[in-house]
């Protein structure tokens, strides 16, 4: 299942749905890498507020997604981590602390305006 | 009564977690229970598929809890010790696998038989996660 990217302003918005596989997300990060150029970007907005769970995995790509943008010149920022998807995070051990987060969409577009 | 999974490909994964957290939620745990128990799910599922290659997890209702066992044929973990210390990776993983796991649930096995071509050879986890 792919994972849609929307375009607002010169910004990306990935919202990651429910059920997200590992494959969905190694591309979600390639289609970012390339979609930058395209549109652009200056700014990446993912958006995990329907994700349950965030795992090993899940984190990585998402401090992958960070990095590349920022190799890249475009800044991410990961929204919406709901409070129990948190909990668990800390529990596990991930630290996620390279990835800046803010609380939703509106504060992400918020801090890319500058 | 066992909800059984079989671990092949990635998109089994999406699937362990999809059944354990409608176990989970037949049992009356917490949003936070549920997510806890999923994401250590989630990250054994991983594990089986990435070091074992193939392998099966059973979901077991329990009165107040969930009992998970996973099982591979993989090459098994020669030093369990080791694989059970936080930032020890002999993948592509953080390293958090087992041991995260085992902070997320309330009991927490694993067992291990190593070296390819040995008969039974592969890793067992347990785990169960009780309601609080």
């Amino acid at each position: 299942m792919k994972i849609p990217v929307l375009v607002q302003e010169s910004f990306l918005i990935a919202s990651i749905q429910e059920d997200l596989s590992d494959d969905s997300l190694l591309s979600l990060r390639d289609d970012l890498a390339n979609l930058i150029s395209r549109h652009r970007a200056t700014g990446i907005i993912i958006d995990v507020s329907a994700v349950d769970v965030l795992d090993s995995f899940a984190s990585r790509m998402l401090r992958d997604i960070a990095y590349t943008a920022r190799l890249r010149g475009a800044r991410a920022i990961v929204v919406g981590i709901q409070p129990e998807v948190a909990y668990s995070m800390i529990m596990l051990g991930l630290k996620l602390t390279e990835v800046d987060t803010l609380l939703d969409l509106e504060e992400a577009l918020v801090a890319l305006r500058g | 009564m066992a909800e059984r999974v079989t671990i092949d490909t990635d998109s089994d994964i999406v699937l362990a977690r999809k059944t354990v957290k409608a176990v989970a939620a037949s049992v009356g745990f917490s949003p936070v229970e549920i997510t806890e128990l999923v994401t250590a799910v989630s990250e054994i599922a991983r594990n089986i598929l990435v070091y074992g290659g193939h392998g099966v997890m059973e979901f077991t209702a329990l009165p107040r809890g969930v009992e998970v066992n996973a099982s591979d044929t993989g090459p098994g973990i020669p030093d369990i010790d080791v694989a059970m210390q936080d930032g020890w990776s002999s993948g592509t993983g953080l390293g958090l696998g087992l041991p995260g796991a085992k902070r997320l649930t309330d009991e927490f096995e694993v067992t291990s038989t190593s070296g390819h071509g040995t008969p039974g050879h592969g890793t067992k986890v347990r785990m169960v996660k009780w309601k609080r």
